[in-house]
């Protein structure tokens, strides 16, 4: 198996390694911090993780030094940054990993992001569920005031941040960026329009970064050791630095994977998950998440970067790779993603809410033998009236299952409906009369 | 109430915000921590605390998954049924949670200890299928893991099988906690 240099999840592996200031230091935690603080302009700093070529880790793959630089220049008045840990996507759970085994690398990238960005509050929107990572980031965030690297006047150099946790409590959407902010903002989270954007218009109506934890924890790194490494990393000019790919499903090693943006989907499901967790042949592929479109086996050769999997038709979203093997319905796993997506679904927009509880009745159907023949194109219509159709890209993102299995599998539809039309003069006979 | 018992959690949290209202969720946490549910008293004191319309506090309850109206059973076992954990087997851990407890998703034991959700994705997909109960994550559970998760839980109200910080794969040596 190649192996590849950890970035992310080097401090990690150390033995006996617990996530605490004393072994973070230990690890060079801070360093970065330290070399940066008073000594870098800001401006440099935005201006190193531009060039290093840095990607957006949550799902839609921005650019981060450009998303930086979309607040207003000059603004005198409150900035803030929300470190989005919202983590929530099916398929995904490598900012877990990040938050409960290394917060201080979360921690030390935040701070130089609102160095950057001259931000002195910012917001960690951790998802409700993640209890134990509240009381991890709590705990290190209290090490790190007393060790004065979080607080007023950081390392005597003059500048004074603030982070603070702050819990969700159930609900997917919140990892939209503009969602997140009307969550932290004691409302419902119901995603704004956009324009305007958070950069001018996010929290409390003021010029606002969300970045991913992912995203976050490169800031150090790239810091340390220069843009011209990071962007050498991986699949250079447009997908640099390497990405933590968390494979689930029907594999004998499943878990988070850190490699270089480039690798092939068979390298990352054969050779680091271990292949096939049984004699089994490999059926289906979802790539970066629920809301990626589904992969056959003859995508298996397809990079793992941003554009390779968008070329090949879905996206490489939040990397959680989600792999089935033959004898899974695919019927049943696209109604599985989509009652997901129904349960999920914020209710701001109508064809999003009402479009997903339709598309959940009528995959329920197919699946319970009651399929009808107009289903697959009742499917479709659906689809094609919710994507394109939202506030949010969350009804982009719900079509994907539907969508991608009716292209690759649309016989085992097919066959469920056949089956449904041979019993259907039973199922229509009326039932007797009761005697009274 | 909240108030008079929490008084100096609560100026601790409303000095993190510029704006009063973002603490809405934190003060209903520490509502649900208190009394098992979010009551209609509580959400009536929080609109006061915040200066909102009590609406404002309950369109937000009804909202959030994790806070709830009524009171609910000691141990709330939620259980991931998104497709990552239905691949490897959250429908038979539903299987062996009413054999064992005698409910399904969404309903009480009669000695009010155990209530069974089933919940979408917890970020456990590595390691299904699994559930939370209450703050802690249970994975890769097995039926004999179950039983003792279940035993544990009955008898002490916690359970040395529930899981620490997470790294999937585990490193090598035993799993440290914090």
């Amino acid at each position: 198996m190649p192996k590849y240099e950890k970035i992310l999840l080097k401090n990690m592996e150390i033995p006996g390694y617990t996530g605490s200031l004393a072994d973070y230091e230990r690890a060079g935690g801070y360093q970065a911090l330290r070399k940066v603080l008073g000594k870098v302009p800001p401006a440099e700093v935005t201006d190193t993780v531009k060039k290093s070529g840095l990607r957006g880790r949550g799902g839609a793959g921005f650019p981060t030094g450009v998303k930086w630089g979309f607040l207003p220049k000059d603004y005198q008045g409150p900035k803030y940054l929300c470190c989005n840990a919202d983590e929530s996507e099916p398929g995904t759970f490598k900012d877990r990993q990040l938050i409960e085994r290394d917060p201080h690398q979360i921690i030390e990238g935040i701070l130089i992001a609102c160095y950057a960005i001259g931000v002195k509050t910012a917001y960690l929107y951790i998802r409700g569920e993640f209890v134990l990572g509240a009381q991890i980031l709590d705990r290190a965030l209290a090490e790190a005031r007393t060790a004065g690297y979080v607080g007023r006047d950081i390392l005597g150099m003059g500048s004074s941040i603030d982070i603070w946790v702050h819990r969700g409590a159930g609900a997917y959407i919140c990892g939209e960026e503009t969602a997140l902010l009307e969550s932290l903002e004691g409302k419902r989270g119901l995603p704004r329009v956009k324009p305007p954007f958070p950069a001018t218009h996010g929290l409390y109506n003021k010029p606002t970064v969300v970045n991913n934890v992912e995203t976050l924890a490169n800031l150090p790194h790239i810091m340390n050791r220069g843009a011209e490494w990071f962007a050498a990393i991986g699949s250079p000019p447009k997908s640099s630095g390497t990405r933590i790919f968390c494979v689930s499903g029907h594999v004998k090693r499943p878990g988070n994977f850190e490699v270089p943006m480039g690798i092939t989907l068979r390298e990352l499901i054969f050779e680091h998950a271990g292949g096939m967790r049984s004699d089994k042949p490999l059926k289906a592929i979802i790539p970066g998440g629920a809301s990626a479109p589904f992969f056959t086996p003859e995508h298996l050769d397809v990079k793992l970067d941003f554009e390779s999997v968008a070329q090949a038709g879905s996206m490489l979203g939040s990397g959680g790779v989600t792999v089935m093997e033959e004898g899974t319905s695919m019927v049943w796993a696209a109604l599985r993603l989509m009652e997901f997506f129904y349960h999920e679904s914020c209710g701001k927009c109508t064809p999003c809410r009402e479009g997903s509880s339709w598309l959940v009745q009528t995959m329920r159907r197919i699946i319970d033998g009651r399929g009808r023949k107009s289903d697959l194109e009742t499917l479709v219509e659906l689809c094609q009236n919710i994507a394109g159709r939202t506030v949010c890209a969350f009804g982009d993102a719900e079509v994907a299952p539907i969508m991608s299995t009716l292209k690759y599998w649309r016989h085992e539809y097919e066959e469920l409906i056949q089956q449904a039309a041979a019993t259907e003069p039973v199922k229509l006979m009326m039932p007797a009369m009761a005697k009274h | 109430m909240l108030k008079e018992k929490y008084k100096a959690e609560i100026e601790d949290i409303l000095s993190r915000y510029p704006v009063r209202r973002s603490a809405v969720l934190p003060l209903l946490y520490m509502a649900q921590q208190e009394e098992g549910y979010v009551s209609e008293t509580a959400m009536k004191e929080i609109a006061g605390i915040l200066r909102l319309t009590p609406p404002q506090v309950y369109e937000v309850v009804t909202f959030y998954t994790m806070l709830h109206l009524k009171p609910i059973g000691k141990f709330h076992v939620q259980v991931c049924k998104s497709l990552m954990c239905a691949l490897v087997g959250s429908d038979t851990l539903l299987a062996w949670l009413k054999a064992r407890l005698g409910i399904g998703p969404g309903e009480t034991t009669p000695d009010k200890l155990f209530t069974i959700s089933t919940v979408e994705c917890l970020a456990s997909c590595g390691t299904g299928p699994m559930m939370q109960v209450n703050d802690d994550y249970y994975e890769s559970i097995t039926e004999t893991k179950l039983d003792g998760i279940l035993a544990d839980l009955t008898r002490d109200g916690t359970s040395s099988l529930k899981s620490g910080p997470f790294m999937l794969p585990e490193p090598a040596g035993s799993q440290c906690k914090m």
